[in-house]
């Protein structure tokens, strides 16, 4: 555990992320610059969608994002509740409105690519329905962090909820193969390799690591406005009641 | 470290016991979570007329005629098992065609013919340009919707 709790002191941790972070940022930029420059402008209509094409290379990296984000979400839970890892619960509660944005995007963007190629917004099938109910999960978790005045029941709580709502992670990457859907199969994480053309395929990839290092990026910058505010409310604490318990470098009088 | 070990094993039981649950659930709702039935699940769960459910399979090639109204269709829908005669009044869909996946919304009439009063078309899980598509075809590499081969 001494591995685990090196990592666990908040104050390396804004040292070492602020400088990973320009980094970070910079591949962001880069790959979604030009991961949209390649979906967008230099690649290949499909054979039956023609344009409509275009929206998977938004849709489908939102779509990995909201289950990976949610997957690091109940992780980062698990890690919380067994060893009390004090940066962990900071991770799950920074990482939850960035999974419910992207799972927004997918669910949106997903509607706008039905439409025209099913001739549905929307159907109650296996695959858009465990999608909603993530983002559902997501509002629900935020909601239950607002819920209560001590961060630490908070905590404790938000993350059984967010550990049970795991179960849906499996459920949504497995719906279209378990129960037919009119949603498509996986076209890229399959066993047999992707079906997708390799001229769409490299903008698609280009993209899903452009949001990856987005997420990141933008969940150091919220880990550590976490950090700043629990200091605060720390040294707000002591001056009201003067033995209140140490929170984060700020040392009880 | 013993309530550290405590705790991960309540975890780890509490998630287990959490996925046999749903497990369980979703096989007992099992029909109820399929969007559509193919064909043979019409002739073996003899699904009774005037039931109204959800038809899914393939546009039978050869199988499209209009009528004379011009906005009604009849088609068969099938899953190389078994078919279903199907008609529709209204605008389909741009991807609708033979040989096509479609997912229909009606009833099954007493004559055995399922009156759609909604169709879908089903995307496949293939994306390729149209040149590539062409090329496939040409050579004789092009299978029926839902099974063709890799670009």
């Amino acid at each position: 555990m001494t591995t685990m709790h090196r990592f666990a002191n908040p104050a390396r941790f804004v040292r070492v992320s602020s400088a990973v972070l320009p980094w970070v940022t910079a591949l962001a930029v880069l790959c979604i610059g030009s991961g949209l420059y390649f979906g967008l402008f230099s690649s290949p209509v499909d054979y039956q969608q023609r344009d409509t094409v275009r929206i998977m290379y938004v849709h489908v990296p939102s779509a990995w994002m909201s289950m990976f984000v949610y997957s690091g979400m109940a992780l980062a839970s698990a890690i919380s509740l067994v060893w009390k890892h004090p940066l962990a619960d900071l991770a799950a509660k920074a990482s939850a409105p960035l999974g419910a944005g992207f799972t927004l995007v997918a669910l949106v963007s997903g509607a706008l690519w039905g439409q025209p190629t099913w001739g549905t917004w929307w159907v109650w099938d296996a695959r858009l329905t465990s999608v909603l109910i993530l983002f559902f999960l997501y509002l629900g978790y935020i909601a239950l962090w607002e819920a209560f005045d001590d961060p630490q029941r908070a905590a404790k709580a938000a993350a059984i909820l967010a550990l049970v709502g795991a179960v849906n992670i499996p459920i949504i990457k497995f719906s279209v193969d378990w129960w037919n859907t009119l949603h498509q199969p996986a076209s890229v994480m399959t066993l047999s390799g992707p079906s997708i053309h390799i001229s769409m395929l490299i903008p698609l990839l280009l993209m899903a690591l452009g949001f990856t290092f987005y997420y990141v990026a933008v969940l150091i910058l919220r880990i550590q406005r976490e950090i700043v505010a629990r200091k605060i409310r720390a040294l707000r604490l002591m001056q009201t009641e003067p033995a209140a318990t140490p929170v984060f470098g700020v040392p009880a009088q | 470290m013993r309530p550290k070990r405590r705790r991960l094993a309540l975890v780890v039981a509490a998630m287990v016991t959490l996925g046999v649950a749903a497990a369980l659930v979703l096989s007992a709702f099992e029909d109820n979570l399929v969007f559509f039935n193919s064909p043979s699940d019409v002739v073996e769960k003899r699904l009774p007329p005037e039931t109204r459910f959800r038809l899914g399979g393939l546009v039978e090639e050869n199988s499209v005629t209009k009528e004379a109204d011009g906005l009604t269709t009849r088609f068969r829908v099938t899953d190389m098992k078994h078919t279903v005669n199907v008609r529709y009044t209204g605008m389909l869909p741009d991807l609708f065609r033979e040989g096509q996946g479609v997912v229909t919304d009606g009833r099954l009439g007493p004559d055995g013919v399922f009156v759609a009063s909604q169709v879908l078309a089903k995307h496949d899980e293939n994306y390729m340009p149209p040149e590539v598509a062409d090329a496939l075809k040409k050579s004789g590499h092009w299978l029926p919707d839902g099974q063709k081969a890799k670009p």
